[in-house]
């Protein structure tokens, strides 16, 4: 291994929105990659039987499961939201400045009006 | 005098090698994601709390099989190629770098594997 600068260099850069949404975009995806794995326990659990599927469901319903689920709901939206953006800059658009930082407040305010809704109703529907 | 073209030495020989391929499956499959993972979520919270017995009949359904293998599929693939850029950026040294880098392709294909698997035999009954 080389001793050449490597980048992204995270500590020499003032937080700003853009580059917190570029980090938060990159730490839910990792988040979301555990996500996937618990989508894939699910299944196995349905295809195990009704008490594998019934242990499933009461660790996901646990306050455990709950607060993962929460966590899941939030890097969720907020990855979906930002991608989109993300697809949308891929294609030439929205690049200015000024249009970066409207999109990033709507992906904050959008993805959090929908995490607080999904979190209502996994506190208030799920069983 | 050499007769071919310096791009053709340049090309698939830089420190990038390949590249279009990868950015452009991530691109692929975060289009596909974009409705299979609003469907995915709208699903879940209708089967939220749902008996083993209903939660089968449901992804019995061809249509919602069909879809959820399409979401596991998409959503690994997808995961696995972020991944890797996120390795290669923080993660430096062969041992660490290329150690992780082979575990999360490897588990992503394992994990496909088991999740169209269980679908299967669901809509198969096993």
């Amino acid at each position: 291994m080389n001793q050449r600068p490597l980048s992204p260099h995270l500590q020499v850069y003032k937080p700003q929105l853009t580059s917190v949404l570029s980090i938060t975009h990159r730490a839910t995806g990792i988040v979301l990659a555990g996500g996937a794995l618990l989508a894939v326990y699910w299944l196995y659990a349905l295809a195990s039987g009704a008490s594998a599927y019934a242990e499933a469901q009461a660790l996901l319903a646990s306050w455990f499961g709950k607060l993962v689920l929460m966590g899941m709901m939030f890097a969720l939206f907020y990855h979906l939201l930002n991608g989109i953006r993300h697809l949308f800059w891929d294609a030439g658009h929205g690049l200015e400045l000024k249009s970066a930082y409207q999109t990033g407040w709507a992906v904050v305010i959008l993805s959090a009006i929908l995490t607080l809704g999904s979190w209502a109703f996994i506190l208030g529907g799920l069983r | 005098m050499r007769l071919v073209h310096p791009l053709a030495t340049a090309r698939g020989k830089g420190p990038a090698k390949s590249g279009v391929e990868h950015w452009w499956m991530q691109r692929l499959t975060a289009i596909a994601l974009v409705p299979l993972m609003i469907w995915f979520v709208s699903a879940m919270a209708g089967l939220a709390g749902a008996s083993h017995e209903d939660a089968t009949i449901w992804l019995t359904d061809p249509l919602n099989a069909a879809l959820m293998i399409a979401f596991i599929v998409a959503a690994f693939h997808h995961a696995q190629l972020g991944l890797q850029v996120v390795i290669e950026d923080y993660i430096h040294g062969p041992l660490w770098e290329y150690g992780l880098l082979i575990s999360v392709k490897l588990l992503a294909i394992l994990a496909t594997i088991v999740a169209v698997l269980s679908i299967l035999r669901v809509m198969f009954g096993g």
